[in-house]
């Protein structure tokens, strides 16, 4: 990239050097963003800067750092998966009804794995080999998920099986005073298997390979096509994992839940720094974007007068603020 | 026989034939499916129930035809289609006169105004700072139902105005009002991009912007224009869904539409690489998907099952249209070309 060597003294070398132009730039931003949000909401709020309403993003948002995770690595590669809301609904579904017929909990989630992992590799397959935009593939998944959903039930499906009651009520303790749920403990799993994929394996810069050039990672002779299907392979494997925490989150499953889920997902990864052209981004970053918008809802929660809806129009300027960002940022690369 | 010979090549062909096969699936199911009957000096039957159930996506799937023909797509169609009808009910249900002619036009234009506001925004963003059209409108999808949700105050708006329902429920010459006003925008669109040069002009610009402004196309108010008529299109259909059910719900009023409108423009072989297009396959496609909901209901399938067979639509369409399809059918072609793109 544009590295001047240090003895080259121009104008703009210097005036550079102030300006940030790393490739953490985003996630720094990011995280400045959650930290003066942070202070904002602890200034403000009686009780904000404890302890476990920091813990609480994680465990109320587990579900999303999951789905965050495999979207990251589908729009590193330049593509896109609008399929994950519909492929957590279908999970929640499949397990709720499953587990309804008797069935044992660790066959029902193995099942919900196998079924978000297929439609993920189908969605690949037809991306790659047809040569089909990715945002109209996963469309397809979409509709094919959400429709599926109501194959099974048009009703809300409780759970009641013993083992996901304990996983949806139990907590951790960290310290006295401060819990978590075993939900987060699988998603920061995630989270970790995430990074070490993306920057520790072949795999993991073949991803990144694919989205800054797939014609140049083609000619290096790096195995493009099967990575291209892994990423929607590991989105649709994450988005299982999430509808699983998901149904931990909210002891039932639902043909309606989740409706709009990809758009967070989408934002998360966005405003967590990673470039939507694809080749640019962290994992952590996305994690960061996640906490972002739980913030938001968590702000928008203590300040009470304030309804629901507004956290929409924040995350929507959020979105915008950070896309334009990221033109500026890759205008001046250029 | 060479007529004959050229029928599946071109480009209304398959969907003329699958529309053609609904309706023969529909007559074999229920045969009183293409009966038309008079009643009340209305004209009532499935076919009128396609047309005016249809009305809405076929206004938003010929905004996004013009914007899909710019090499763009637009996301946030849902979202106006919720913005405009929340502001329409919104401004009946506040004013002191609800039946009143005034009233409705008036609220009317101001959703219809505010539309072109949200247009512009996306023309704004596309064509100013460069964005990704479909991030840029991704934005609008995502916080427009905030905005609409901050216009209803989270409430589902009832009104009771009988000129307002006229829009989406009635009739004007026995015919369903929206498919009127649907038919109107139609024309509109098809005698503005093909009698003058505007249609001509999209197509250069969805070809190929850069060459195209180097021609001395002004590339950046065609984009503009199309996102403008597209929000246009969306807000009307808004009225129209709102107005039937003389409620405005900032949740659910459109939602999916935005896939719907894809769909249909997919399916009438506009291709989403921009460049060519074709409003009247919008039409046949907008028909299409209308005509299988009905289709699935008369078959007596539980309506949100649609979903399953609009995704293998979806697919059979993609694939059909898809560059490594396309070549195996038309094998006699020179394949040099498909390497260079396969690569």
């Amino acid at each position: 990239m544009t590295s001047t060597p240090a003895p080259v003294i121009s104008v703009r070398g210097r005036f550079s050097r102030f300006i940030p132009t790393s490739r953490y730039t985003s996630v720094l931003a990011t995280l400045v963003l959650l930290v003066i949000m942070f202070g904002v909401g602890a200034s403000r709020y009686r009780g904000f800067a404890s302890g476990q309403v920091v813990l609480n993003l994680f465990v109320d948002n587990a579900f999303l750092i999951v789905l965050a995770v495999g979207m990251t690595f589908v729009i590193l590669t330049g593509g896109i998966d609008l399929s994950v809301g519909s492929v957590v609904a279908l999970s929640t579904m499949i397990a709720a009804s499953l587990t309804r017929d008797g069935w044992n909990p660790a066959a029902v989630i193995l099942i919900v794995l196998v079924v978000g992992s297929t439609l993920g590799l189908l969605t690949g397959l037809v991306i790659h080999y047809f040569q089909i935009q990715p945002f109209i593939a996963t469309l397809a998944t979409m509709f094919l998920a959400r429709g599926l959903c109501y194959v099974i039930s048009l009703d809300s499906i409780s759970i009641t099986d013993p083992w996901f009651t304990a996983m949806a009520q139990s907590r951790i303790p960290l310290a006295p005073g401060l819990t978590i749920s075993p939900s987060v403990i699988i998603a920061v799993l995630v989270v970790i298997i995430g990074f070490v994929v993306l920057h520790f394996t072949r795999t993991g810069r073949t991803v990144y390979a694919i989205g800054g050039s797939g014609q140049s990672a083609m000619l290096m002779g790096l195995p493009v096509s099967r990575t291209k299907v892994l990423v929607y392979v590991i989105s649709g494997f994450c988005s299982a994992i999430a509808g699983v925490l998901f149904t931990f989150y909210t002891l039932s499953g639902y043909s309606l839940t989740a409706v709009g889920m990809e758009l967070d997902a989408i934002a998360a990864v966005v405003i967590g720094g990673t470039l939507l052209t694809g080749g640019y981004g962290f994992v952590l970053g996305s994690l960061l974007g996640v906490l972002v918008l739980g913030i938001i809802q968590t702000i928008i929660s203590f300040e009470g007068t304030l309804s629901s809806w507004w956290t929409k129009i924040v995350i929507g300027a959020l979105l915008l603020v950070f896309i334009v960002l990221q033109r500026l940022l890759t205008a001046r690369r250029r | 026989m060479n007529v004959i010979r050229s029928l599946p090549s071109r480009q209304l062909f398959w969907p003329v034939v699958t529309l053609v096969a609904l309706f023969v699936l529909n007559v074999a199911v229920s045969p009183s499916f293409l009966a038309v009957r008079v009643r009340d000096g209305h004209l009532f039957g499935s076919l009128i129930d396609i047309l005016r159930n249809g009305a809405p996506i076929i206004l938003v799937a010929l905004g996004m035809t013009l914007v899909i023909a710019t090499r763009g797509i637009d996301l946030s169609v849902g979202a106006v289609v919720a913005i405009s009808g929340a502001l329409a009910c919104t401004i009946i249900a506040d004013s002191s006169d609800p039946n009143g002619l005034g009233t409705v036009l008036a609220a009317c234009a101001v959703a219809l105004v505010f539309s072109l506001v949200l247009g512009a925004w996306n023309g704004l963003l596309v064509a100013v700072f460069g964005i990704q059209p479909i991030i840029a409108t991704l934005i609008l999808m995502t916080a427009g139902r905030g905005i609409a949700m901050l216009i209803t105050e989270g409430q589902i708006i009832t009104i009771s105005s009988a000129p307002y329902k006229t829009i989406g429920a009635g009739y004007w010459f026995g015919l369903p009002a929206s498919i009127i006003i649907a038919a109107v925008m139609f024309a509109l669109a098809a005698l503005l991009t093909r009698k003058t040069a505007l249609g001509l002009l999209i197509e250069a610009v969805g070809i190929n912007p850069e060459a195209s402004r180097l021609a001395g196309v002004r590339a950046r108010s065609i984009i503009w224009t199309v996102y403008v008529f597209s929000a246009l299109c969306a807000a009307i259909a808004g009225l129209i869904i709102s107005s039937n059910v003389t409620a405005a719900d900032a949740n659910r009023a459109g939602l999916w539409i935005e896939m719907d409108a894809i769909l249909a423009v997919v399916i009438g072989g506009t291709s989403l690489a921009g460049g060519r297009y074709s409003l009247t396959g919008t039409l046949i496609g907008a028909f299409i998907i209308q005509t299988l909901t009905t289709t699935v209901y008369t078959i007596g399938i539980a309506a949100e099952i649609t979903l399953v067979f609009k995704a293998l639509v979806v697919i059979a369409v993609c694939l059909l249209q898809s560059p490594v399809v396309r070549e195996r059918m038309h094998a006699r072609r020179p394949t040099i070309t498909r390497k260079v793109a396969a690569s």
